[in-house]
């Protein structure tokens, strides 16, 4: 257990923080981003994620290793899901050419 | 301290806790697992209709959803300000303070209500039953489906998390927590703070990304 404590400051930030961070991508939902516009929203929901999970469920008082383990996870979701969608987007395009003569 | 709160099989406090939080992790950890598979069909259905699951976001009621954005993540400070209170020993503000949590969670599953009932009359039901003539698509069907899917298990979510709110309210006002043992306190707040997180990627997915 490490000696750090939350503190009622650092609470009322965090929830500042997620309600402006929430104003900003309901903002940047009207911006002309093009295909930038589904990068931009996960990566701010995952920061939003990230301050609940750090201040509210208090993963920032716990140890290293607890941390760890989030990492991880999140990694194997992203692999999860980039290599379902990868599936998906390259399902029709790498067919086999057509062989002309041998080999 | 309360004396009741260390069960026999445990030396000290401290380890009861330990323990008792990291079950409860285990089992944030599992309800991650349920929606992820969720989130990947999600991923997988947009890859396969890129330009109808953009067109049907836009037709979710984004001045709803945002509102219970803001309406749930000040219900995760509520919940998280009355774990503090009982921390530092001013019990008399935990119950209070997991009310309005309550009153907030409330609210969300009322506009979720609202906004079902909106595309009900419009003729958008899940899966076989969808008859939405303004946007009668496979893709359109598909991304309805999983909006229904992943927000009906989100708010029986959010419906279990008010449940074990008012159990946690009704225990603070009997005097159970103090600066010393809250630990069911921390617990609920964990899963109630998932919930949150769950919608925080829900809010984007079917209502921003139009």
């Amino acid at each position: 257990m490490s000696g750090k404590r939350l503190t009622a400051r650092s609470y009322f930030v965090a929830w500042a923080s997620l309600v402006l961070l929430s104003a900003s991508t309901l903002l940047l939902s009207f911006a002309p981003l093009g295909g930038f516009h589904a990068g931009a929203a996960v990566l701010i929901a995952g920061i939003k994620a990230g301050i609940i999970v750090l201040v509210f469920m208090h993963l920032a008082e716990q140890s290293n290793v607890q941390r760890l383990a989030l990492i991880f996870a999140l990694l194997l979701l992203a692999i999860l899901v980039t290599f379902t969608a990868a599936d998906v987007a390259t399902r029709h395009v790498t067919a086999r050419p057509p062989v002309v003569g041998d080999r | 301290m309360k004396t009741d709160a260390l069960q026999a099989h445990y030396e000290d406090l401290g380890k009861q806790t330990h323990a008792a939080r990291l079950g409860m992790w285990i089992f944030v950890g599992s309800e991650a697992l349920l929606f992820s598979a969720l989130f990947t069909l999600y991923a997988a259905y947009r890859v396969a209709y890129p330009g109808t699951f953009g067109e049907a976001a836009g037709h979710t009621d984004l001045l709803l959803g945002s509102i219970m954005t803001f309406v749930l993540i000040t219900s995760s400070y509520a919940v998280v300000a009355g774990l503090d209170a009982a921390r530092r020993g001013r019990t008399g503000r935990v119950a209070p303070l997991l009310a309005a949590a309550m009153a907030l969670g409330l609210a969300f599953l009322v506009l979720k209500g609202v906004e079902y009932t909106i595309h009900f009359r419009d003729g958008i039901f899940p899966g076989r039953f969808y008859r939405f003539e303004a946007f009668p698509t496979d893709g359109a069907r598909i991304f309805f489906t999983l909006y229904y899917f992943m927000t009906g298990l989100h708010a029986l979510h959010v419906a279990g998390g008010l449940v074990l709110l008012g159990a946690l309210a009704w225990l603070a006002r009997q005097g159970r927590f103090d600066a010393v043992y809250h630990t069911p306190l921390e617990l609920g707040g964990l899963y109630w703070h998932f919930v949150d997180v769950i919608w925080i990627f829900l809010w984007p997915l079917f209502y921003l990304l139009r």
